[in-house]
This record gives C-alpha cells, structure tokens and sequence, in this order.
C-alpha cells in the first residue's frame, strides 16, 4: 500500500507564518492526513464519522488518479446553487426549503436481475468502502459549471457487492417520494419521483461515483443528502440525488428529463459541444466564479476515461 | 385641479420606485448578495423588469377605461420608457458580461436560438417607441399616425412573453401567468373596440332624471 505524499504537500503549501496562526488546524490536518494514508484499510463505520475540514483550506484527504487540478468551486457556492426541483425551481430554493429532507436513517434498496437484492441501509453500504475525493467538473445541461471535490466510492464497487446477473444490461435509480418532505414534489413541474439511469458498462466505468460527501463533510440536503450519484461526463441532471432505489433491469430506463422533454435530454446525454440543445448552444459554458465563458470540451474533459464506451456511436442522434 | 396637482408629486415617487430594481441589483452586485452566477442573476432580472415594465404599461389604458382614472394615462410614457430601459440594460448586460462582445458567437445566437431572435425584435421593436415618446415627436406625427406606431407594443408584449417560455427548460405557472395576463391586456384592446356591439346602447344613454 502507498502512502499519498499528502503531508508533505501541506507543509510546502503553508507559510510559516500561517502555520503559526493555523498551527492547530496544521496539527489537525497532518494527523488527519497521516491517518488518512494509512486509514484505506481503516474505514468510517458510518456516514456520521466522516470529518469537516474548513473549505478554504481544504486538500483531498484521500486523493484520487481522476482528480482535476483546476480550482475548486467554493463550498459556499455549490450549497447555494442548486438545480433540486424537488425544493423548487429557483436556484436558491434547495438551500433555504431542504432542511425538510429526513435524511436518517435511510436505506437504498437494490432489486432487479442481482444475487444479492435486499434493502440495505446506508451505513451497511458505505461501510467497508474506500471512500476517495473525487475532484470532478460538475456541467450543468444550463451552461454553467463546477469543480467540486465530492467524497464517496466508485459505484462499481456497489455493483460488484450486488452481483448482479447476466440479464441485467442497465442501472435505474429512483430519489425518495416525500412530498410532505420535499414540496416541490407537490407541483407538476416533473414527473415524481426523479428517476435516472445508466448502461452497464457507464455504470461500471471507474469515473461513476455514488457520493456520500463533498469538502470531506457529509452532503449538505440541497447537494443530494445522503448518497447521491456522479456521473461527470454527462450533463448534471443525470447525476441523481438523494437516492433511495437502485434496480439492475434489461431495459433502457426511462429517465426524468426525457420524460418532460424527450426532444431535448436524451437518455445519454453525454457533455458535447457539438450537439447543441435545441433552443441553445452547448459549445460554451459559465465556470461559477469566472468572469469569461469557457469552450466546453468533449466528454467534460473525461474523453480518455470514457470515449471508448461510444466508439461507432452517432452522438448526434443519441444525445 | 386637485388631481393634475397629484399628478405631479407622484411622478417623481413613481421614477425613483422604478429605478428601485436596477440599484437593488447594484447593491447586490457590490455586496456580494447576488448567487454564484451574478451574471445570470443580472441577466435575469433585467429581463424580468422588462417584461413587468411591458406589462405595467399595456394594463395603464384598460385600467383607465374601467375606472376612468384618465390621469393614469400621465404615468404611462414614464413607465413605457423604463421598460426599454430595462430592456437596454438586459441587452447590454448579454452582449457585454455574458458574451464579451464575442461578435461571432452572438450573431450565431441570434440567428440560431429562436427565442434569443425574438428576444431581440421584441426590444428593437421598442426603439421607435422610445424614439417618438416625447411630445414633439407626437405633434410632429400627428396623433393618429403615433398611436399606430405605437401598438408595436403589443408585439413587445407577446414577444417578451414567447422569448421567457423559450428559455427556460421547463414551463412554470411563472411563465404562463405573464402570459395570461399579456393576453388578457390585448384581448381588452380587442374587446373595447367592439364594446358597442355588446352593450347595446344602454350605456352610453343617459339615465333620464325622474319628474
């Protein structure tokens, strides 16, 4: 087992007189990342054990190959800008009506084409895992993006847990229906509750991330509280909160989005510049933070993770 | 007398209430109140006080007919003027903070995203209105002639309303709720104009003085 070189980064990062001022935070954070190196085998026994570290000086803990060195999106502005219709359109709506969201105990049941099907609760499921920040751009079908530093395990690991069988071909995930916990499930904006699926080989690909955290604290609710998943090669909406259902099925799932708008968000929905939505352009986005729009990339930048999984598809036509 | 009087210490209460959007987004803007996406926040409510704006000056006339307020009619070129400033503002803040003066891309918008091409008649269209808004403008084309120029609003109007529809992803009672009201304030126009058709001619008769 390797040990991540994280100590090291910190003490060259901080200035000796920051490292006065933030002595004990330096204290905390080498013992947290000493720890951290050696604690792959010494995992949370549950979600609440996962630890806070303040954003601004925040580093990957448990550092990942897949990781983008481009700046993080303060946390102050992925937990304040969120698309989560369930508490409402506007994009500060999650933030101030998601404190409803009961969000212990909480189970995920796994059905489907599996060995294993059962209604697991969250602790059982994340317990065991290698939990890793994965540093992901976050791009929004709007035209808006993120980098944000989540915290989880790679969904395959889940899958592999699950064993699931030949017939299974494709993944489907369902968010919780609590209308009485989520109003914006009372209004007719979508179809409730939000569904979401991949095929098994996106599923499989060791980019797709189920998140249990972001900064290395638990997921606030407007960020998808308890578990969500992270796909970041697709536009956002594919990346489904909050789930409480993952089923292995034979058929292509139906999907949210496609349901209030087939024309428009596809079941793919890969991140493609070149395939504009069809009332606005793709080809550009708006990183949160900067002033100037950047091209958007193909893939959003996992091309070499993920291309292989489409060669000899029409992107065009599978959007 | 009173109410021309009225008339005059209002207007000036009515300019600055109407200036109140764009310094609270100012204020915002300065203060760091605006979301993690202040460009879309500003391109966003510029927008929205447009079309309000639009709105507020399409509903001055039939308010005025139902409550025979005629001084409302006063308030009407102030308010008219404020939803092209607005709409200049909206303009702007595209072509300037979300696009940088990226020529290429925007003639590409406009040409290719619909509901940024009807965006944009829906403001040029406000240009000879605000244009011909003052009252030398309106002698010098004659009454009849300006007020015919002038019904380009309704086109705004409508327009305004499609391009709102057209960019949001999915439709709210927000967006069908400025439409209905734009489409009750035109089907006034039409209704008025047919008014006697309906009532006959009872009401314009005078009611006879009893003995």
């Amino acid at each position: 087992m390797t040990f991540k070189k994280t100590s090291d980064i910190l003490s060259s990062e901080i200035t000796p007189e920051a490292l006065y001022r933030h002595r004990r935070e330096f204290l905390r954070n080498s013992a947290i990342a000493i720890a951290g190196a050696a604690a792959y085998t010494v995992l949370p026994q549950n979600i609440s054990s996962v630890f806070a570290q303040d954003s601004k000086t925040w580093k990957p803990a448990h550092p990942s190959t897949f990781d983008t060195t481009e700046e993080l999106t303060p946390y102050g502005d992925i937990t304040s800008y969120n698309n989560f219709y369930e508490f409402g359109v506007d994009k500060d709506d999650p933030a101030r009506n998601a404190g409803s969201l009961k969000t212990s105990p909480w189970t995920v049941a796994v059905a489907g084409h599996v060995n294993k099907p059962a209604v697991y609760h969250l602790d059982d499921i994340v317990k065991g895992k290698a939990l890793e920040d994965r540093v992901y751009r976050h791009r929004c079908v709007e035209g808006w993006s993120m980098v944000i530093p989540w915290l989880g395990f790679p969904l395959s690991n889940l899958i592999d847990m699950v064993e699931p069988t030949s017939a299974a071909k494709y993944v489907a995930f369902e968010t919780k229906f609590a209308p009485e916990e989520m109003p914006g499930q009372k209004s007719g904006v979508l179809q409730w509750p939000y569904v979401e699926g991949l095929r098994m080989d996106e599923a499989l690909n060791p980019l797709t991330l189920l998140a249990v955290g972001l900064y290395g604290k638990p997921l606030p609710n407007q960020d998808g509280a308890p578990i969500r998943l992270v796909v970041p090669w697709k536009y956002g909406f594919k990346s489904i909160k909050s789930i409480v259902k993952i089923s292995f099925v034979g058929d292509q799932p139906a999907t949210s989005w496609n349901l209030a708008n087939s024309n428009e968000y596809g079941f793919y929905s890969n991140v493609n510049p070149e395939v504009d939505h069809p009332r606005w352009s793709q080809s550009h986005e708006r990183r949160i933070g900067e002033f100037f729009r950047r091209k958007t990339q193909m893939f959003n930048g996992y091309a070499d993770q993920v291309a292989s999984m489409y060669s000899g598809m029409d992107l065009r036509k599978n959007f | 007398m009173i109410f021309k009087n009225a008339v005059s210490y209002v207007k000036p209460l009515v300019f600055v209430a109407s200036l109140f959007p764009v310094v609270l987004l100012i204020w915002n803007g300065l203060h760091g109140s605006l979301s993690a996406n202040p460009i879309s926040d500003i391109t966003n409510e510029t927008g929205i006080w447009t079309l309000r704006f639009v709105v507020i000056t399409l509903s001055l006339t039939p308010l005025r007919r139902i409550t025979r307020w005629h001084w409302l009619i006063k308030f009407r070129r102030m308010t008219g003027l404020f939803a092209f400033f607005y709409g200049t503002l909206h303009l702007t803040t595209y072509v300037w903070l979300d696009q940088f003066f990226d020529w290429q891309s925007i003639v590409h918008d406009i040409s290719k995203r619909p509901f940024i091409t009807v965006g944009l008649a829906s403001f040029v269209l406000m240009i000879p209105l605000a244009a011909t808004s003052t009252q030398k403008m309106i002698r010098r084309l004659g009454g009849g002639t300006w007020n015919v120029l002038h019904r380009l609003i309704y086109l705004t109007a409508a327009g305004g309303v499609i391009h709102y529809l057209w960019l949001v992803k999915v439709v709210t009672y927000r967006q069908l709720t400025y439409g209905g009201i734009v489409a009750v304030l035109l089907l006034f126009r039409i209704l008025w104009k047919y008014r006697s058709r309906f009532t006959k001619s009872h009401l314009d008769k005078e009611e006879p003085i009893p003995a």
